[in-house]
């Protein structure tokens, strides 16, 4: 009788030991495709972070000067250019407004009338029944570039995705789309590319088989010292240039670097346009869950003190 | 319910009820309802989970005033609440955080149930309604899921739909009854939100009879000795209804700080990408609670007799969950509490860790070395509930168990003044 603990001891410590051995290779056999993202240290990071504004506007005019030429924008309305948060809210008009205009309305902010009149939208149809063109209201949502998939399909190979949820819609976020747009290179010599497509680090992909055929040996590997380039190849090719870009704030380097982390940052915001104000609500929560919570404890403490 | 009910009518009017609806009796002997004193925090995620099932509703309640189950606008729909619906960012990311929280609580209050046997006789009733509350929180939340109509919404509907195809002669008409047709589209998210809503009240519903189950023979307790004397318990309110309520506070603090500062860690980036039933992801995953049975899933990779690896795959998912059931049956010990099961304790421990390997493992991609990884994952999962549970019954010879709840208690009272003593001329 007492032999048998022991004996299930065993058994049972020795089942231990290679599950934990298992575990082991299995971390060493991950590994990725594509280049690491640069971490961009981002204003709106932390549990206090908030969006630089006047980043998110140069971001903006990086988008509606290059970007909004293949990509569209369809769950951002003009009006949210002007609601608490985005970057053209203001609390009070600036001085000489009428006062019966409220600018913190985002219907009635003068930025964001100017930026919807710009643009011009396909409305109707009219009493006779045509579709007619008129200047952009802060209501109306930003127009797509092309009307349809397939002429977006012709110009472009692909249809650009729609930019609105981008920031939220790639792992590495707002780094990745930052990473992506600086990180356009020369492929090594060594690999063939398709006309119209271009090669990027970061951009998924697997060029194991774009190898020009010299490079390989007998069996189909790479040759001596050679290894396949992380990432791949897409449709878009390197969107931004230095100084392609005008910024009203000269002290404000026009460089590619720039535009790509202003147009991340703005694109960070079209997807999560009320970052801000769910991370206020969130320290007043934790807050009072906090507080609550020792007052919970203490009394639980008091009570539990009489059981014996 | 199963405890000489105290409640003694204080007016007129309760004494009147208390004659026709003794609905305040119930709710007082409810509260007053003789607990075990020794419950340690193990013990608080029934009512962590009575909580988020009530937070899940609410949410879903109203995003379901604002939201479009249509192939067309649902995914429009969903950006609509988190851009222009008052608070409706905070209420999805309630609602979507919500359902992961309520999976930590279940799974740890499932694992705080294999450990202190609460499984066993005379609780096997209620173990199986809280394995009935299991399957139906994930027909909800894998339906939930489909809702915003992103990548990972459509793929995974269409990957796990189609596993019921693999079920021999019938397979075919579940698929495309679950369908509404002859793939994953309009009807198939209009029934998907329709049982989405409707599951939840089947969930309270069960939740009821659960909480009743456990009123009759009361809760199990660390030390697995039932209940001896009077001495032995402390009315639920409010020695309880402090303790939960500390729990539940701290567990909302996790929870906020998921909602408020990291809200899409737990979910997948490419259900921010409308889904388009013409390009696959490059790995379709489901939410995290699922990939251990993921993980099972697809571990089978090889045909066994007849059964093709397909159907030997769903069958084991399947399985995994049915074996459940019957567990109650298959660990015959007699002695409830692992605390006093030195054997038995050790290959629980090992099943927990197995648990989280299959969790990571069906993250990775259906390739070497995973599947082999998961192969043997999976036969742990097996062989624990199958083989080890049931020889270990018999097998295992258990500690000496206390005679009951209250000496228990004392002797670590006494325990903890000795070392506190044996410290003291150190200082
Ligand atoms: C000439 C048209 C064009 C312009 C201008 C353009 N893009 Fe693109 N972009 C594309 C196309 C086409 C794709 C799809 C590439 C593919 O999938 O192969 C794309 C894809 C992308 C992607 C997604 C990459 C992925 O991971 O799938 C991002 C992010 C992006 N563009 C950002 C931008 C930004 C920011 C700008 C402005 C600075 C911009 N693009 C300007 C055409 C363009
Ligand atoms: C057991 C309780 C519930 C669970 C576990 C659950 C789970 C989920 C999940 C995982 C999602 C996807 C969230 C996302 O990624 O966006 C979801 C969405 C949704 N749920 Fe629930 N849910 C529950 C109860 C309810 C109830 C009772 C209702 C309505 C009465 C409801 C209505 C909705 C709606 C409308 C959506 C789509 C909007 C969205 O995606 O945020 N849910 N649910």
């Amino acid at each position: 009788m007492m032999m048998k603990k022991p004996l299930i001891m065993k058994l049972a410590l020795a089942l231990l030991l290679p599950v934990s051995l298992l575990a082991m290779p299995a971390a060493l056999a991950a590994g990725g495709g594509t280049k690491k993202v640069k971490d961009i240290e981002w204003s709106f990071e932390g549990p206090f972070g908030e969006y630089d504004k006047a980043a998110v506007q140069r971001g903006f005019q990086v988008y509606k000067q290059v970007c909004a030429s293949c990509h569209s924008l369809k769950f951002v309305a003009f009006r949210h250019l002007g609601q608490e948060g985005g970057p053209f809210y203001v609390k009070k008009c600036p001085a000489g407004f009428p006062d019966n205009i409220d600018c913190s309305n985002p219907m009635e902010n003068p930025a964001v009338k100017a930026i919807a009149a710009e643009y011009e939208i396909t409305d109707g149809p009219d009493d006779s029944g045509d579709m007619f063109k008129r200047p952009g209201i802060p209501a109306d949502y930003f127009p797509s570039p092309y009307p349809n998939d397939k002429i977006a399909i012709m110009a472009n190979g692909v249809v650009p995705p729609d930019l609105s949820l981008m920031a939220k819609a790639r792992s590495g976020g707002p780094d990745y789309i930052y990473s992506l747009l600086t990180g356009y290179e020369e492929v090594a010599d060594y690999v063939q590319l398709d006309p119209g497509v271009y090669y990027n680090p970061y951009f998924p992909g697997d060029l194991s088989s774009a190898i020009k055929p010299e490079f390989l040996d007998e069996e189909g590997h790479l040759k001596d010292g050679l290894h396949v380039p992380l990432g791949g190849v897409l449709k878009m090719k390197a969107p931004l240039m230095d100084n392609m870009i005008e910024y009203a704030d000269e002290t404000i380097p026009a460089t590619v670097d720039q535009y790509a982390r202003d147009v991340a940052e703005f694109l960070m915001w079209t997807a999560e346009p009320r970052l801000e104000s769910r991370k206020e609500t969130g320290l007043i929560v934790l807050i009072y869950l906090i507080i609550f919570g020792g007052i919970v404890y203490a009394s639980y403490r008091q009570l539990w003190s009489k059981v014996d | 319910m199963s405890h000489p009910s105290t409640y003694v009518p204080g007016s007129a009017f309760e004494r009147f009820l208390d004659k026709r609806l003794p609905i305040i009796r119930m709710g007082a002997d409810f509260m007053d309802f003789p607990t075990p004193k020794n419950l340690n925090y193990w013990y608080t995620f029934g009512g962590i989970l009575s909580l988020f099932l009530v937070i899940q509703i609410a949410t879903g309640v109203v995003l379901a005033m604002h939201y479009t189950p249509h192939v067309d606008f649902a995914f429009w729909s969903v950006e609509h609440i988190m851009r222009d619906v008052n608070y409706g960012d905070l209420l999805r990311y309630t609602h979507s955080n919500g359902a992961s929280m309520f999976f930590i609580a279940v799974y740890l209050h499932m694992f705080r149930g294999l450990y202190y046997g609460s499984f066993k006789e005379p609780r096997e009733v209620l173990w199986i309604l809280g394995v009935i509350i299991f399957v139906l929180m994930m027909a909800t939340a894998f339906m939930g899921y489909v809702l915003p109509w992103g990548q990972m919404s459509y793929w995974g509907a269409t990957v796990i739909t189609s596993l019921f195809s693999a079920i021999p002669v019938v397979g075919d008409s579940i698929k495309t009854l679950l369908w509404g047709g002859f793939s994953v589209d309009n009807p198939t998210l209009n029934r998907f939100f329709a049982l989405h809503f409707l599951l939840p009240f089947a969930i309270a519903g069960m939740v009821v009879l659960h909480i009743w189950a456990l009123h009759v023979p009361g809760n199990t307790n660390p030390t697995g000795v039932e209940i001896k004397s009077k001495k032995d318990t402390i009315p639920f309110h409010p020695y309880y209804t402090v303790k939960d309520g500390f729990a539940i506070i701290l567990f909302l603090i996790m929870f906020a700080v998921f909602v408020f500062y990291m809200p899409n860690v737990l979910g997948h980036a490419d259900n921010y990408i409308e889904a388009n039933p013409m390009v696959t992801p490059a790995h379709i995953v489901p939410e995290w609670y699922f990939l251990p049975f993921y993980a099972m899933l697809r571990a089978v990779t090889f045909d066994i007799f007849f059964i093709d690896a397909k159907l030997g795959g769903v069958l084991v998912m399947f399985g995994s969950i049915l074996l459940l059931f019957v567990l109650p049956w298959l660990d015959r010990s007699k002695v409830r509490s692992m605390r006093y099961r030195p054997a038995a304790k050790i290959f629980f421990i090992v099943f927990v860790f197995n648990a989280l390997w299959l969790g990571w493992l069906g993250g990775k991609p259906a390739e070497q070395p995973f599947i082999w990884q998961a192969q043997i994952a999976t036969a742990y999962y097996f062989i624990y509930f199958l083989i080890i549970l049931p020889l270990l019954s018999v097998l295992e010879t258990p500690k000496e168990l206390p005679k009951s709840i209250s000496e228990a208690v004392l002797a670590k009272k006494k325990k903890q003044v000795e070392q506190a003593s044996a410290a003291q001329p150190a200082e």
